[in-house]
């Protein structure tokens, strides 16, 4: 029942967006999310957005992770 | 467009510098558990079970709704589809469940009107557009989906729509862990906790379960390295004998969750003991509609007579739920039952276990 792709809101008309996952465009209510705006990544579960991804984190998070990764390939080297 | 937030956390390298880590780290045999569906179709989806080390198991818990709704709640649903004048509308998941004597998919095709929705909007509509009929929509699912159930009767009332009516058969995970953490059939090291009630709920409701069992925990997100980094977390814990809570999907669970989300929840639902397949009755770990908003609620606007009910015989799902048995150990699996002509709902649902198994059943067995 989730949907564990993240979407892209690309337009906001009162309390529904119209997201876009992966090339197709759907419907998703925000009524359950706080101060959505065009451009956000947003998790959709049952027509849903329940959450922003928080851009900074992902991005340390994968950094925290590539910098791990590389230390790896040199010790192995 | 690239799929942004999930291509990243399946890049080969930082999957293969977890696995790396995750061996060397990794001594002693050990059972996780994954408490969520999504993450059950995700681990057999991405061939998690193959590339971590063979003495960790990965055993799949009470996460899919629809397998933990009882038998007696399947047999009222499709009691509520003979109701005069309804639709009832409901996922997809629960169409093929086979209750005592008949199933949603059965009634339908016998005449009975029931509709499949996407979301609760979706059901929202029908009751906008058919009003001379009443709309049962069937409230199955964890705090993920309640919220959504909460706001679409919110807005019913706001509308002043009448007909549309919920029958709530939600569950919390939080009670279930505990009841799961003193079953003595339960025999585990370490949680893998589910991403998208986490999202709802925040890493701080699991602080007091956390606090009585210090079972390690780790919060995880669906991709292949989301998954991974929740298991390196769990063999770090285990190893050095420091159990934590630990969130590894950080870009999507806060500590506190999503406030709007549980303040609707809160607003429209109370606690109620509620009896899940496999686990049996655990106190608070339902949800029912406050008295405030009765006359929304299916269990009080409709009384129906439901039959004794009766699990499939032979079928076992209820401890498949409780990671107790693996689905090739149930002796219908793969004879009498297979997703075509399932007997129990653990093989019906795309988030069971069975299911899961029977797809994937080459290479993981
Ligand atoms: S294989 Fe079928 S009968 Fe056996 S536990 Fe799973 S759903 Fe039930």
């Amino acid at each position: 029942m989730c949907l564990a792709i993240p979407s892209r809101i690309v337009k906001i008309d009162n309390e529904m967006a119209t997201i876009d996952v992966d090339g197709v465009q759907r419907e998703a209510s925000l009524l359950l999310l706080e101060e959505p705006a065009v451009g956000d990544w947003v998790i959709v579960h049952a027509g849903f957005a329940i959450h922003k991804i928080d851009e900074a984190v992902a991005q340390e998070t994968l950094q925290i992770l590539r910098d791990a990764a590389s230390i790896m390939d040199q010790i192995d080297k | 467009m690239a799929i942004k937030h999930t291509q990243e956390y399946r890049d080969p390298e930082i999957a293969a510098m977890l696995i790396g880590k995750i061996k060397q780290t990794s001594r002693k045999p050990f059972r996780l558990m994954e408490v969520c569906g999504t993450h059950t179709m995700a681990i057999f989806r991405h061939g998690i079970r193959q590339i971590i080390p063979e003495h960790i198991s990965l055993l799949s818990g009470p996460g899919c709704p629809v397998c933990v709704t009882t038998q007696r709640e399947i047999d009222t649903f499709i009691a509520l589809s003979g109701i005069d004048n309804t639709i009832v509308a409901t996922f997809g998941d629960l169409m093929r469940v086979p209750g005592t004597e008949s199933s949603l998919e059965n009634e339908r095709a016998c005449g009975k009107d029931i509709r499949m929705v996407y979301s609760t909007y979706d059901a929202l509509n029908l009751a906008r557009k058919i009003p001379d009929k009443k709309i049962i929509f069937l409230g199955v699912g964890f705090e993920t989906t309640a919220p959504t159930i909460a706001a679409s009767i919110v807005y019913a009332r706001q509308q002043g729509i009448k007909n549309y009516f919920v029958h709530s058969s939600h569950k919390r995970v939080i009670p279930a862990l505990s009841t799961l953490m003193e079953d003595e059939d339960v025999n585990i090291h370490g949680l893998i906790l589910p991403g998208h009630v986490s999202v709802i709920i925040g890493m701080d409701a699991y602080r007091p379960v956390f606090d009585k069992y210090h079972l390690p925990c780790a919060v995880a997100g669906f991709e292949p390295v989301d998954i991974l980094k929740g298991i390196c977390s769990l063999v770090d814990q285990i190893e050095s004998g420091h159990p934590m809570l630990e969130n590894t999907y950080p870009r999507a669970v806060t500590a506190e969750g999503n406030k709007k989300a549980a303040s609707i929840m809160e607003h429209v639902f109370e606690n109620k003991d509620t009896a899940w397949r496999g686990l049996g009755m655990i106190p608070q770990s339902g949800l029912k509609l406050r008295d405030t908003f009765e006359a929304f609620d299916a269990q009080k606007v409709f009384a129906v007579e439901v039959p004794k009910s009766e699990e499939p015989r032979g079928c076992a799902c209820g401890n498949v739920l409780k990671g107790a048995v693996t689905p090739p150990e149930c002796p219908l699996y793969n004879k009498t039952c297979s997703p075509t002509s399932p007997v129990g709902p653990c093989m019906v649902s795309s988030e069971g276990t069975c299911s899961a198994y029977y797809r994937y059943h080459s290479n993981s067995l």
